[in-house]
């Protein structure tokens, strides 16, 4: 009585059929990851040593390490994550627990979302007439660092959005009818549940901004600099735009030399990828409801 | 209590908590209430029965005015309580709310320790500062005790609110209520997420609070409204057909439509 029959059984081949295919594909989509990521490794690992990550450049960027590149693409990072999670953070609350729902709300947020698909080398440009010219912060890693703040707002904003409105309605409601203000219950009630998706979300965007290259080539990052940065008004050295140098730029170039830059840029962004979530896990193994 | 509160079976006058006249309501352009005129008295329970739609939770959120949220709701008419127009423009929305408590079909404490939940109301009106550790205890065991929750959770006042059973979260969502004093309970279908265990805890508990409070329950259940109110009202599409003694009403009933609902005539 259990048996199969026949029209369970072509079932059953269509299923495995289309299991394989989806399965195939995805295969596909992996493919190219493991490439990328097998050479880099294959290549560039034995170039990386202390001594890569910890000096500098010599014999024309030929030889030597990175250090004043990696260390810039970390000012450029954090002075980005100063500048634009105050910006976001705080109009992502004005949006999404003041502003009335209304057409100028909702231009605004269209806005943000178009914002960010601009191409970075228009933010490029706008950084170079904002803050160089304009600002007069001349090329500088303050100017870079704004105009990759200015890049991220968008997703910052977006994805602080996102933790503020996962924040059950029922909370808030509750604080309301309590004769809560919408601050009282935004300080007390929302930002408490929403800080680790905020934080995490935050980092996570910003810190792949550490491969833009083309938003920092002409407001504060140079080929190659003999010192080190002393303040943000200097210019400094980048990761991406390193890369760009050793790769293309410079005779004479080593083979390995560059895959070895690569593998740390790729390395230093999963690194603050992997650091945000395992914040986030760490700090939703604490929460409740 | 404080000076204010009614002396149950000597108010004389027979006080009113809510008067409203001529309360009209519409969300956008549907009319939702229609001139409603209720006169509801101090101190004692009234129940609100009608059937699904017919506007019982919009009026209970135009007396503290949570309606007003929604951008596209307008009302005529005047919402008195405790003898004070609320509509008024000088009125602080801050105090309506403070007067006139409210208590979700879901439960919904926060979700922080169940101390705090008791407490948050008290410390919003009090400028955020924190009184002495033992008067903050006292104000917390008195409201728990209120509603017969203190014994299950002395213990653990500094767990999450969250984690209590369901039951125990809609009695500490009345709890969190008290500390401030207000004079007017609303409360919307507030067993109807509970089991038949807890519905007969927290009606016991809405008994207990007679007197002290003005309450207004709105119900699905028969049995409910005609054991634990006093009075009651019936709505339909918006209006207010009937507003008598329970007794009186479930015995009685002076229109064709509130027997036919009272008999389950209607959806
Ligand atoms: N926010 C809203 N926007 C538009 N219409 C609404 C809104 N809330 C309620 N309504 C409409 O107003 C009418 C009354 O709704 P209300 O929620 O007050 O009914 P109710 O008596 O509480 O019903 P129930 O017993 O199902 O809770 C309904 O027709 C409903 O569709
Ligand atoms: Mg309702």
């Amino acid at each position: 009585m259990f048996e199969a029959t026949q029209l369970n059984r072509r079932n059953e081949t269509t299923q495995k059929l289309f299991r394989l295919a989806l399965g195939g594909m995805t295969g596909i989509l992996i493919l190219p990851v493991i490439l990328i990521l097998g050479t880099l490794i294959w290549k560039g690992a034995p170039v990386i040593s202390f001594e890569f990550l910890f000096t500098g450049p010599t014999k024309g960027m030929t030889a030597g390490g990175i250090f004043p590149a990696l260390l810039g693409t970390i000012l450029l990072v954090l002075v980005a994550l100063l500048a634009s999670v105050p910006l976001g953070v705080a109009a992502a609350i004005y949006l999404s627990e003041y502003a009335p729902n209304n057409w100028f709300t909702r231009a605004i947020n269209l806005a943000i979302i178009n914002l960010a698909g601009v191409p970075s080398i228009v933010h490029a440009l706008f950084g170079v007439g904002a803050f160089v010219i304009f600002f007069k912060f001349g090329t500088s890693i303050l100017a870079a660092s704004l105009t990759l703040a200015i890049m991220t707002l968008p997703v910052v904003i977006v994805a602080t959005r996102e933790s503020l409105q996962a924040v059950p309605e029922a909370f808030r409601e509750a604080c309301w009818n309590m004769g809560a203000t919408r601050w009282q219950t935004i300080r007390r009630v929302v930002l408490p549940n929403a800080v680790t998706g905020i934080l995490t979300g935050v980092i996570l965007e910003v810190s792949r901004t550490a491969g833009e290259t083309a938003p920092i080539m002409f407001t504060g990052a140079a080929f190659f600099l003999p010192l080190l940065p002393q303040s943000v008004f200097d210019q400094t050295m980048a990761l991406s735009l390193h890369l760009f140098v050793v790769s293309t730029q410079v005779p004479n170039m080593p083979e390995q030399l560059p895959y070895g830059v690569a593998l740390v840029l790729i390395s230093l962004v999963l690194l603050m990828n992997s650091l945000s979530i395992a914040l986030r896990m760490y700090l939703r193994g604490k929460k409740k409801w | 209590m404080t000076a204010m509160a009614p002396i149950p079976g000597r108010s004389t006058e027979r006080s009113l908590a809510i008067r409203t006249s001529k309360l009209n309501l519409w969300y956008g352009t549907f009319q939702a209430l229609f001139d409603v005129d209720l006169d509801i008295r101090q101190g004692i329970i009234t129940s609100m029965i009608g059937p699904s739609g017919c506007g019982k939770s919009t009026f209970l959120r135009s007396v503290n005015r949570i309606n007003e949220r929604l951008g596209y709701v307008r009302t005529t008419g005047t919402i008195d309580v405790m003898g004070q127009n609320i509509m008024d423009p000088e009125v602080e929305l801050v105090q309506v709310r403070k007067q006139i408590g409210m208590v979700f079909q879901r439960p919904n404490p926060l979700p922080i320790s169940i101390r705090d939940n008791v407490l948050f109301g008290h410390r919003i009106h009090n400028a955020g500062k924190r009184d002495a550790r033992s008067e903050e205890d006292g104000i917390v065991e008195n409201a728990l005790q209120t509603v017969l929750l203190w014994d299950k959770v002395k213990d653990k006042l500094d767990k999450k609110a969250t984690a209590l059973s369901l039951e125990e979260q809609q009695k500490l969502c009345i709890a969190r209520l008290l500390p401030v004093k207000p004079g007017v309970l609303l409360m919307d279908e507030p067993c109807s997420a509970l089991d038949p265990k807890g519905t007969e805890a927290v009606e016991e508990l809405i008994w207990e609070l007679r007197g002290e409070y003005t309450i207004l329950i709105v119900t699905h259940n028969m049995a409910q409204a005609r054991r634990a109110s006093e009075e009651c009202i019936f709505m339909l599409m918006g209006k207010v057909v009937e507003h008598d003694d329970t007794g009186q009403m479930f015995v009685t009933p002076k229109h064709k439509e509130t027997a036919d609902y009272i008999e389950g005539r209607y959806g």
